[in-house]
């Protein structure tokens, strides 16, 4: 029990379009990501799924039932919210029976279901607090709660970790992890952060301006990003991109140039690429690294910037004629405006179109 | 001791009195004293008996002339100090008046009459409380009646102010739908129509829906303040929508969602308001004036005024059933007066 | 109001007294059962259906009691005889109109057919200008008393604003007890040689104390809302205005006076609306005498509808018209400041 199915969903305010055609499966179980930059409606999806928002078009099925005109009520999800949203006149324990008190349970039942999420979730000390009286962490945990004692279908959580500090995040993050193991239950989780899409996700959907980029999990979309856009918002630092023009092209490969002028030849089998067509390569930073000098194997460049961070070092360079950032493991002595030459010699190179999709993942010769 | 004198009479810059010091503190004292005072003169006089009331100049304490049983006389008599012929003062009971004389006895020998000039003679006072005042209204008169028509009026018109107004808020807030806009012009329009422009057919819709002469006929036209709604308009727009969506997640109707999460929520907007409307409906007075014609139903701002209008006023019950009147406003004042200044700063509204 | 902060931030309230949940018991359980039939009604129509469940007893009473008035007022005012029910009054026209302006000369309400409207006219026309002038110059002072750096400043403020919240009966009375003839006035002249007077009596004394009386109950209204936007002027003007070494006088006119002027013409319109209906406190206070030297206009109409006979329903609404059209006038200048005093606070 907990599949979603979103056929042609359509959500508009009058004029403006919010969504535009999104189609996704969403298996029982799964614990499946929305993630992209703000306004590209993610939330919004979210919400249509929990019956919050009205669907102005497609079908939107929960357990093969269609529930487009089912209240929120009625669809046996939870939600975690951004604020929490914890009622704040109410007690913890409160807070945790309203829902169930709701849908008519006997006491008896309600007081088990609460002692057992408040074990789970180690919250049994404060339940007499009110929400004001609880730091945030705590009232994350209230939240998470008050979606647990329900048994929902599925638990739609959206930036529920936005409100925390950094520190708390990742400890958060991993719980939510091990909660999800241990309820086996299906979870929407929506989120403008990539790492956090990463390491909770079975699958991920990147969404920009009302439509899914792509679908996969975490490791499909870093390895083999769909287009650009992708490329760019999976993975930090973001992947570098080296605009150029295929120069020529051979059976085993093809030749690029760069922006200054510079040859890059590649390996890539099977492409349709005719000479003087524009594209991009794209390289993640940490993908490349420092050649010792042999400027046969690399490319030279000059440092602009050095970040030392102590297990790794962030080399910001300027090469091919344009911004390139690298990130080499251990500590290295590089100073501004020092010519070094960096090399990716077994990195995989992403090859995009003008268009910004896929074409392939180049080797470089 | 000195440093409290120095922190009280602290003033502007250095060490010498302004004359801007001069005329706050005499604007203050000045204007406690004519604010305070004629409600504190007319408590005091409520305790007055009617001769005590009579007199004139007043004093402020309410004084009765002390009186003695002395033997020999069936009624108690009134006691004097008088100044006799040799120059002595004595204390004596005066049996009777003729002319500018009067015949007294001293009570402790009752048997010799002595006579003594009026002028000569000033009345042994002492201070009591007439609380007859207040005590032969209520058993004599309606004004038990008066006072809890009153209340009945002031509790039930709250009530239904508090539940309609924090109903329409609520929608006016968290709703979006078409005529949202609209609703909203036409509250705050009514604020424009003041009770003296539609006096005489609010009369007679009252009077054909059956409402005359009847505390509901009072209470029904003031329960949908627009100020009210306001008030908790603005206040229920800081609850954040998104506890009403976890409500709404949470199973709860809407009206759940109106009773379990918005009206808790809003209780210190609708103590406010609670408030206002205690004040407004106590002090109503032209409305009940018109919409009461028989006396059983009076509150007591109308049983106050017909009876203060009679031709022969008797003012030691108006003046002590005005102090009661005046008991829970002042109530208010005391206890709540920040909760009212607060509330009216910010909104500017009365 | 003070905006207080929103809920999610406020500290949680300390748990209730038990004493009070007992109370509301009853309450919860009558608020619980009603449930039951909302929910089949949320269920029929919608959410949307239940927003206009919520708006509708409020709206509801608005349309019986203020708008419905408002047009048979108009009704009203068309039609004459002394029949109360609207299908028992015959149409005339303008006539209750033409009666009120039935003047021969203009400027003499004596010469007018209902003399008795001039005359409450007049009278609420110099009470408006004398009470809302002297008010405001009464509160304006007080207010920036009261924002002095003062010991006790909430004492003092609430020293002010104790009469606001006095009923007009009781105030009236209050007054009456101390401008009769024995009352304290005369105590407190007699020593300096005065003779007893009866001061209610005496037409230009009973006005002038009905403009006074009227001030004394309600300034502290004013100087509430004047205090709070004088409170609105940020300090650092004051200091800034001190170290350029600025007279206090013309720190007054240049800084504080126009700086308060947004507030201080809303209090201006506010206090005009009122004055316009002066009717509780005067009424018990003088009755509108000695004459009709008191007579205003809300208790022409009033006794010109409900007290004189044969009642004359057609010609109170009449005037009540007038007087309307003179609120919704002063009404429309009051919003058209607030909403100027918005933009500016926008931009």
């Amino acid at each position: 029990m907990g599949s979603i199915t979103l056929s042609n969903i359509q959500k508009s305010y009058g004029a403006v379009h919010v969504l535009h055609d999104i189609n996704l499966a969403i298996e029982e179980g799964e614990f499946v990501v929305f993630v992209g930059p703000s306004g590209c409606g993610k939330s919004t999806l979210l919400r249509v799924i929990a019956g919050l928002e009205k669907v102005t078009g497609g079908d939107l099925k929960i357990n093969g039932t269609r529930v487009n005109d089912v209240s929120a009520a009625d669809r046996g999800l939870a939600m975690v919210f951004q604020s929490y949203a914890l009622y704040p006149h109410m007690t913890v324990r409160q807070n945790l029976a309203f829902g169930l008190e709701n849908s008519g349970m006997p006491k008896p039942e309600i007081a088990t279901r609460i002692a057992e999420a408040a074990r789970m979730l180690e919250i049994d000390s404060y339940m007499d607090r009110r929400p004001g009286q609880l730091s945030g962490g705590q009232r994350q945990r209230v939240a998470i709660g008050r979606a647990i004692v329900r048994r929902p279908t599925a638990f739609l959580l959206d930036e529920p970790l936005s409100n925390l500090d950094a520190e708390l995040r990742v400890s958060t993050r991993a719980e939510i992890a091990a909660l999800h193991a241990r309820l086996k239950s299906t979870m929407i989780y929506v989120t403008h952060d990539q790492v956090e899409a990463m390491t909770l996700a079975n699958r991920i959907v990147v969404m920009r301006a009302g439509r899914i980029e792509q679908v996969g999990t975490p490791l499909d979309l870093y390895n083999e990003p769909a287009n650009r856009f992708v490329a760019g918002f999976i993975g930090a630092p973001h992947m570098n991109f080296i605009e150029a023009e295929v120069a020529g092209s051979s059976p085993d490969g093809l030749t690029l140039r760069a922006g200054d002028g510079t040859l890059i030849p590649v390996a890539l089998e099977g492409t349709a690429l005719k000479t003087g067509e524009a594209v991009s390569l794209g390289v993640r930073p940490q993908h490349i690294d420092l050649a010792n000098g042999d400027l046969s194997s690399g490319l030279a460049a000059s440092v602009r910037m050095v970040e030392a961070l102590g297990s790794e070092t962030v080399i910001h360079a300027e090469t091919l004629g344009q911004k390139l950032l690298a990130i080499v493991p251990g500590q290295r002595r590089l100073v501004a405006g020092e010519t070094i030459t960096l090399s990716w010699k077994n990195a995989p190179l992403h090859l995009f179109g003008a268009d910004g999709l896929r074409i392939g993942t180049a080797q470089p010769r | 001791m000195s440093t409290a004198i120095a922190f009280l009479t602290r003033r502007k810059g250095g060490k010498f009195w302004h004359w801007t010091d001069i005329v706050t503190w005499v604007w203050l004292i000045g204007g406690l004293i004519v604010m305070f005072g004629p409600a504190v003169w007319l408590t005091f006089s409520s305790f007055k008996t009617p001769a005590g009331l009579a007199e004139f100049p007043p004093s402020l304490l309410p004084y009765v002339t002390q009186q003695v049983r002395v033997e020999g006389y069936e009624k108690p008599l009134p006691l004097f100090n008088a100044k006799l012929a040799d120059g002595s003062t004595r204390v004596l009971a005066e049996v009777r008046r003729i002319g500018i004389v009067s015949q007294m006895v001293d009570p402790k020998a009752p048997g010799e009459i002595i006579k003594v000039r009026i002028g000569d003679r000033e009345p042994v006072r002492e201070i009591s409380f007439a609380t007859e005042n207040y005590t032969q209204p209520f058993m004599q008169f309606d004004f038990f009646r008066y006072l809890w028509n009153s209340v009945f009026v002031t509790v039930t018109a709250t009530l239904i102010t508090l539940i309609v107004n924090s109903m329409a808020a609520f929608a006016l807030s968290k709703y979006e739908f078409k005529g949202r806009n609209a609703a909203m012009l036409v509250i705050l329009a009514t604020l424009m129509v003041p009770l003296s422009v539609i006096l005489v057919p609010l009369y007679s819709i009252i009077s054909s829906v059956g409402l005359f002469n009847s505390l509901w006929g009072v209470i029904l036209p003031t329960v949908a303040t627009p100020t009210g709604v306001f008030i908790l308009r603005q206040y229920m727009l800081t609850i954040p929508d998104e506890l009403i969506d976890a409500a709404r997640m949470d199973k709860a109707s809407e009206w759940q969602i109106y009773w379990r999460i918005i009206v808790p929520l809003t209780a210190p907007a609708l103590a406010v308001l609670a408030i206002f409307s205690v004040v407004w409906r106590w002090n109503d007075f032209l409305w009940p004036l018109i919409v009461l014609s028989r006396r059983e139903l009076y509150t007591l701002q109308v049983g106050l005024s017909i009876y203060s209008g009679e031709l022969n006023v008797q003012w030691h019950y108006i003046l002590a059933m005005t102090v009661v009147t005046m008991i829970p406003v002042v109530l208010v004042f005391i206890f709540l007066q920040r909760f009212i200044t607060t509330g009216i700063a910010g909104s500017g509204l009365k | 109001m003070a905006q207080p902060k929103p809920p999610s931030e406020r500290p949680a309230a300390p748990q209730r007294h038990d004493w009070l949940s007992v109370l509301l018991q009853p309450v919860h359980l009558v608020m619980g059962l009603a449930d039951y039939p909302l929910r089949y009604l949320q269920k029929k129509t919608g959410i949307g259906g239940m927003a206009a469940f919520f708006l509708a007893p409020n709206m509801l009473i608005f349309a019986i009691f203020v708008l419905l008035p408002l047009v048979i007022n108009l009704i009203y005012s068309v039609t004459g005889g002394s029949a109360l029910f609207l299908d028992e009054r015959s149409f005339v026209g303008a006539d209750q109109y033409r009666q009120i302006f039935d003047c021969t000369n203009y400027l003499d309400p004596m010469s007018c057919q209902e003399d008795a409207f001039w005359t409450a006219v007049g009278n609420t026309f110099w009470f408006v200008v004398l009470q809302v002038s002297l008010m405001i110059l009464v509160s304006l002072i007080t207010a920036l008393i009261l924002n002095r750096e003062l010991i006790g400043r909430s004492f003092w403020r609430a020293v002010f604003f104790f009469p606001v919240l006095l009923s007009p009966v009781v105030v009236g009375l209050i007054w009456r007890w101390i401008l009769q003839r024995q009352g304290l006035l005369n105590s407190m002249l007699y020593p300096l040689g005065f003779e007893p007077y009866t001061w209610l009596s005496d037409r230009t004394f009973a006005f002038a104390a009905v403009v006074g009386v009227s001030i004394w109950a309600h300034m502290g209204f004013y100087t509430l809302i004047l205090l709070a936007g004088l409170q609105a002027i940020p300090k650092d003007l004051y200091e800034a205005a001190e170290m350029d070494g600025t007279k206090p006088a013309r720190i007054f006119w240049r800084i504080t006076l126009p700086l308060l002027m947004p507030n201080l013409l809303v209090v201006i319109v506010l206090a005009l609306i009122k004055a316009v209906q002066v009717f509780d406190e005067v009424f018990v206070l003088t009755g509108g005498g000695p004459g009709t030297s008191t007579l205003f206009l809300t208790q022409y109409i009033y006794e010109t509808g409900f007290v004189s006979l044969p009642r004359n329903a057609g010609l109170a609404a009449a005037a009540s018209i007038l007087m309307g059209l003179v609120l919704v006038v002063l009404t429309l200048l009051q919003l058209g400041i607030a909403r100027k005093n918005e933009n500016k606070g926008k931009r």
